[in-house]
């Protein structure tokens, strides 16, 4: 038997879970999207996990992030659920001793950290534009006829990099278009689309930031290496992409879990066995005030599991009032 | 004649409280809530500030029960809230409610003849007296309720059990629209405000202070920055409202005309970044920046509406005042897309961040021995 730790991250593009040795060496992880279908992702990645796991182990702590960290953590039982930013924060740091700055790009969102003395203290987070973001290049690069997984070494082969704005998605799209019917080399191009990606990005996170060196790099984005080669140029020094960069959340989850843990907290893990249970989720639309919150309830096999979207609270308490009975009882 | 008019957090109890003692007929439209602001978003222009769309949904709430004139306050400074009360005639019409009457509250720029004109108007008499006591009353309760709300403020952090300070204060929203005039809603609130006062806390919490400035409607509306005092309030920390719309009425209604401020301060900590009006609330917002950062708050945050200039004005100076007092600084920006989910991260991250700058300087100071 051996201790271990799980990591859950729930974004809305991709689930991502981890499962950490006490030693923090991954054992396994498992990438699956999401698909607006939160549970099933966990389940189909407990499933995976199970799958892929060679030896017994016991799990001593859960913790989930992202934006449906909240609903997993009803799901799985987790004992810590934190924000991506200071999840991201703790991984990056376990990594790299003395990380000053953190570059993460995702699918659907990208954000920056700043970290001084080993603590957040800087941060800032962007949702609205896609041309900082790993489904802007997902996209350019079925526009240009290739593979996603090439992208960056194409970049690599670039002498001459092409300009293309990077202001917003419209306008790099199109001007994508405009510089290849100038007969513009593939590969040039596809350099210019990483230095587009890398300048929108520093200029809408990184503006009036102080970014210094250790410089992490992390997210699903950072497998690129046109964009590593990217920021390196624009930064003016190296920047480190992590081994598990594109699970750096859930590692981040594993850390919270063992701190937790080691202080002598007993996990509320429901198990891998959920894997095969039948969730339902409900909504309801409450309407006894003005709010009219749209409230979801979650069922375990029949049982009413969890609830939320009150806003006053009062559909929400109803459920831990009776799992408290229940308990004593 | 039956008067509505548009939601800002508790302005409401003293608008009712004015148009009672008046002896207006009126209508307290629904709270703030997202039909409304579906309502004002559909019919508003799409650049518009978020208050402005909120505006027009609580009108037609208000419409929907009866009223057929509106009071609004007009134009401070050279922002576009000068034109909200144009625009939404305009809005109003395309709509199709031509006969609706508008009177407009135009806080008196050192002439108090049209202002007094109008709630003349709006009161239907012409007896200074009447009025003058009324909107004493008014102004009352506004003071009164902003301690309530202060209130909510000190002891949800404190709070024992979780949830009991909103069981009263939602309580209390539901309770004050059922009485009539000024000495029941006075004794409505104060209950309210005794009732939060005894909740039983729990002493060993750590309490961090958050500071909080921006724009005046999107820091005191709930609706519109998602509970963002509730949220922070129930996650251990205690909030300060740079501000209070008692401060802003006594402010606009009889200090500036006579060209007195009680803003000074402010203005003046603001000074070093920012020298001149530029509209809206900007230097003001820098000031209450400046001043918790100077008082020791552990962060500050600042709220505005997407698109507002004079904030984004503010929010490009924060960053400075940021370094120079070593206190972090977080800006939230509103509007009809904004994702509960991404909102939350932001605050938790931010309160995350402060709690962990907390407990370092703790080691060391432990650790010199200070
Ligand atoms: S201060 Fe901002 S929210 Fe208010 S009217 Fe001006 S632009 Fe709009």
């Amino acid at each position: 038997m051996k201790n271990c730790y799980l990591g859950i991250d729930v974004g809305s593009v991709s689930t991502n879970i981890v499962l950490m040795g006490e030693d923090k060496k991954i054992l396994v992880k498992a990438y699956t999207r999401t698909q607006g279908k939160p549970i099933e992702a966990i389940q189909r990645g407990f499933k995976e996990i199970q799958t892929k796991l060679k030896e017994k182990v016991i799990v001593k702590g859960v913790g989930s992030t992202g934006s449906g960290r909240h609903l997993a953590s009803m799901i799985v039982g987790a004992d810590i659920v934190k924000n991506e930013i200071t999840a991201h924060g703790i991984a990056a740091l376990s990594f790299v001793d003395g990380v000053r700055t953190i570059l993460e790009i995702g699918g659907q969102d990208s954000k920056i950290i700043l970290l001084r003395d080993g603590v957040i203290s800087d941060f800032a987070m962007n949702t609205v534009c896609a041309a900082g973001t790993g489904s802007f290049l997902d996209r350019q690069a079925a526009r240009l006829g290739i593979e996603i997984e090439d992208f960056g070494d194409e970049a690599l082969k670039s002498a001459n990099a092409v300009r293309i704005a990077g202001r917003c998605a419209v306008f790099a799209e199109s001007d994508m278009i405009h510089k290849q019917q100038l007969g513009h080399n593939q590969e040039d191009i596809i350099k210019g689309l990483c230095d587009a990606l890398v300048r929108n990005f520093l200029n809408n996170l990184g503006k009036g930031k102080e970014i210094l060196g250790p410089v992490v790099f992390q997210g699903g984005v950072a497998a690129n290496i046109g964009i590593k080669k990217s920021f390196e140029e624009a930064l003016g020094f190296e920047v480190y992409v992590p081994p598990h960069h594109e699970v750096m959340g859930a590692i981040g989850c594993c850390l919270l879990a063992q701190e937790h843990h080691i202080k002598g907290n007993k996990t509320k893990f429901e198990g891998f066995e959920l894997a095969n249970s039948g969730y339902q989720v409900k909504g309801i639309e409450c309407e006894d005030c003005a709010n009219l919150c749209e409230v979801i309830e979650i069922f375990k096999d029949d049982n009413l599991m969890a609830r939320w979207g009150d806003k006053c609270g009062k559909w929400s308490d109803l459920v831990k009032e009776n799992n408290e009975n229940e308990k004593l009882a | 004649m039956k008067v509505t008019f548009p939601h800002m957090g508790n302005q409401y109890v003293a608008t009712k409280i004015l148009l009672e003692e008046l002896g207006v007929d009126i209508v307290v439209p629904a709270e703030c809530n997202q039909e409304a602001l579906n309502i004002g978003t559909q019919h508003s222009p799409e650049s518009i500030c978020l208050p402005l769309k909120v505006n027009i949904g609580n009108y037609m709430k208000g419409f929907k029960e009866g009223a057929d004139t509106i009071v609004l306050t007009g134009s401070c400074g050279p922002c576009r809230f000068g034109y909200y009360s144009i625009l939404q005639k305009e809005i109003l019409k395309d709509m199709g409610y031509d006969d609706i009457k508008v009177i407009l509250l135009d806080p008196p720029q050192g002439d108090y003849k049209n202002f007094i004109d109008s709630v003349t108007e709006l009161a239907q008499t012409k007896n200074p007296y009447k009025i003058l006591r009324a909107l004493k009353k008014a102004i009352q309760i506004l003071y009164e309720v902003d301690a309530l709300e202060e209130a909510t403020h000190y002891k949800r952090p404190r709070q024992k059990q979780k949830g009991l300070v909103d069981r009263y204060y939602d309580q209390f929203h539901k309770d004050v629209r059922k009485v009539y005039g000024y000495k029941e809603t006075s004794r409505v609130i104060e209950k309210a405000r005794q009732d939060i006062l005894n909740i039983e806390e729990e002493p060993n919490r750590e309490i961090l202070k958050i500071g909080i400035i921006g724009e005046i409607y999107t820091v005191i509306e709930p609706f519109v920055n998602l509970n963002i005092e509730k949220k922070l309030g129930d996650m251990g920390i205690e909030v300060h409202r740079s501000l209070k719309i008692s401060h802003w009425l006594t402010e606009h209604l009889f200090l500036s005309p006579l060209n007195l401020t009680m803003e000074g301060k402010t203005r003046k900590a603001a000074e070093p970044y920012i020298k001149t009006m530029i509209g809206g609330h900007a230097r003001e917002t820098v000031g209450h920046g400046v001043r918790y950062a100077q008082e020791g708050f552990d962060g500050i945050i600042q709220i505005y509406p997407f698109t507002c200039m004079p904030e984004i004005v503010a929010q490009s100076i924060l960053p400075k005042v940021e370094t120079d007092y070593n206190t972090p600084y977080l800006c939230l920006i509103v509007d009809e897309m904004t994702g509960e989910a991404g909102f939350n991260t932001r605050i938790e991250a931010f309160t995350d961040l402060l709690q962990r700058r907390k407990e370092l300087r703790h080691n060391e100071k432990l650790l010199s021995g200070n």
